[in-house]
């Protein structure tokens, strides 16, 4: 289910070393069925654990936070008529958007696969 | 708290959340689905954290007359009605149905969370020779909502439900257990209420789903509870109606019996009647994506703050941004523009007129 080759962060997001970055799993089935998925502007920057983007579900709204600093270079735009993407392929053609990476060290203080298997009791 | 159905939720798989202290299914398969499956086909809900208070005695009647703004005294045996019980200001204490057992039995339906301060309430309200009775324990309560919900029904119980007229109930049997079965929901579609024992909530529930099994049933949860009565532009209290709010304002004139004698609230509602009401709830929906519209969101006209949205959610039948608020009566009429602020934006919306969705 969730990819070796991601990294991810306590807040359920995840990142892979291409720099896209979308929600887990885990983070989905939490979010319950989501209905509206506000993005950033390509080219905008963020820092680490700034937060990037808002996803909504029929139960709450939930910011999204940037798990390594960059700047954006793609958002998903399917996502503005098809928000459901994240729930049925969150790994894949769920992700949210892809950022140039700045520091690559930056994703060696996010969880590798085993850890956040841990960390979701999994 | 929890239902009787407590373990058969979570070994369904279900997410559960705290409501107003009741550990509670929010959603099995996801909102959206169960939402949608119960305009189609069927769902069923354990709402057993509703509350149940009885009156009872030979002035029952007056006692639900006096603390109750619709009139009950057109009931016949076997007759349910959407009521209210409301301050001396003529605010809500809570929304409510009330079912006529037989002359001596009154049996209300109020929501959980306002069930032991409506109790109080009537005991402090009581009226000579009316007995007042917290049943809550003694039932669990299921909602069978849906289109299909006759059929299912009708594998399981004594009685027909097809001749069963809305907002009519019986005392009969489900699984050969005895049970209200009542033609009343919160949905905005067709469907049944049962009343029963907690002993036997884990058959009926299971045997519910197994005759449902061939239409389709699924379980559904708060989550698509929620959502099916905002689709259906039904209020919610603590959200849509509230003590600040009164029937008239709530666009719910249509339970307030003007020509009843005296009851709680009455002198305030004619005042307010005579003077005209000031603001009013309205629905809306959005014109443009940017968000969902929810409890709390200011609501713009030409600019000026006039409102605040008190229920929206995403409709996932109509596939709209929905949601209900109060406005300035001379302000808006169903087409007139508005916006909704969401997080840091204005949306685009314009009013529309309740209900959102009407069943075929």
């Amino acid at each position: 289910m969730y990819p070796d080759d991601f990294y991810y962060t306590e807040e359920h997001e995840w990142i892979n070393k291409e720099g896209y970055i979308g929600i887990t799993d885990y983070g989905q089935k939490e979010l319950g069925d989501i209905v509206f998925v506000e993005l950033p502007e390509e080219n905008e920057e963020y820092e680490a654990g700034e937060e990037f983007a808002t996803v909504e579900s029929v139960k709450a709204v939930s910011p999204v936070y940037c798990p390594v600093s960059g700047s954006i270079t793609e958002i998903n735009s399917d996502l503005n008529e098809a928000p459901e993407l994240i729930n049925q392929q969150p790994h894949e053609d769920g992700w949210l958007v892809k950022i140039e990476i700045q520091d690559e060290t930056e994703l060696d203080e996010l969880m590798d696969v085993e850890e956040y298997k841990d960390f979701i009791g999994e | 708290m929890k239902t009787a159905l407590n373990e058969v939720h979570k070994e369904l798989g279900a997410k559960m959340v705290d409501f107003a202290g009741w550990e509670m299914p929010v959603s099995y398969s996801g909102t959206l689905e169960e939402h949608n499956n119960v305009r189609e086909k069927a769902g069923i809900f354990d709402v057993s954290h509703m509350g149940e208070i009885e009156i009872r005695g030979e002035n029952a009647l007056k006692q639900v007359q006096y603390i109750t703004c619709n009139d009950a005294s057109t009931l016949n045996e076997g007759q349910a009605q959407y009521t209210s019980m409301l301050t001396p200001e003529g605010t809500f204490i809570d929304d409510l149905l009330v079912h006529k057992i037989s002359t001596t039995r009154y049996m209300m339906c109020v929501n959980s969370d306002n069930k032991d301060k409506d109790y109080q309430w009537i005991l402090d309200n009581k009226v000579n020779k009316a007995e007042i009775l917290d049943k809550s324990p003694e039932y669990t309560q299921l909602a069978l909502q849906g289109p299909a919900s006759k059929d299912i029904l009708q594998e399981l119980v004594n009685i027909n439900p097809s001749e069963l007229g809305h907002y009519h109930f019986v005392l009969g049997k489900i699984c050969g257990i005895e049970s209200i079965i009542a033609r009343t929901g919160y949905t905005g579609e067709d469907g049944f209420e049962l009343y029963f024992t907690p002993d036997h909530a884990e058959n009926v529930w299971n045997s519910i789903l197994d005759k449902g099994e061939s239409y389709g049933i699924l379980p559904a949860g708060l989550g698509a509870r929620d959502t099916l009565r905002l689709e259906s532009g039904l209020c919610l209290y603590g959200n849509d109606i509230d003590d600040q709010t009164t029937p008239l304002e709530a666009d719910l004139a249509w339970i307030v019996a003007f020509d009843k004698n005296n009851f709680i609230g009455k002198d305030a509602l004619i005042e307010q009647k005579d003077e005209g009401i000031s603001r009013k709830l309205i629905g809306f929906e959005l014109l443009e994506k940017g968000g969902i519209p929810r409890k709390g969101y200011p609501i713009f006209k030409n600019g000026d703050k006039i409102g605040k949205v008190t229920s929206g959610n995403y409709a996932p039948y109509l596939e709209k941004q929905i949601g209900m608020g109060y406005i300035p009566v001379n302000l808006g009429s169903p087409d007139t523009r508005i916006k909704i602020k969401i997080r840091n934006r204005k949306i685009e919306a314009k009013i529309v007129n309740k209900p959102f969705y009407n069943r075929k």
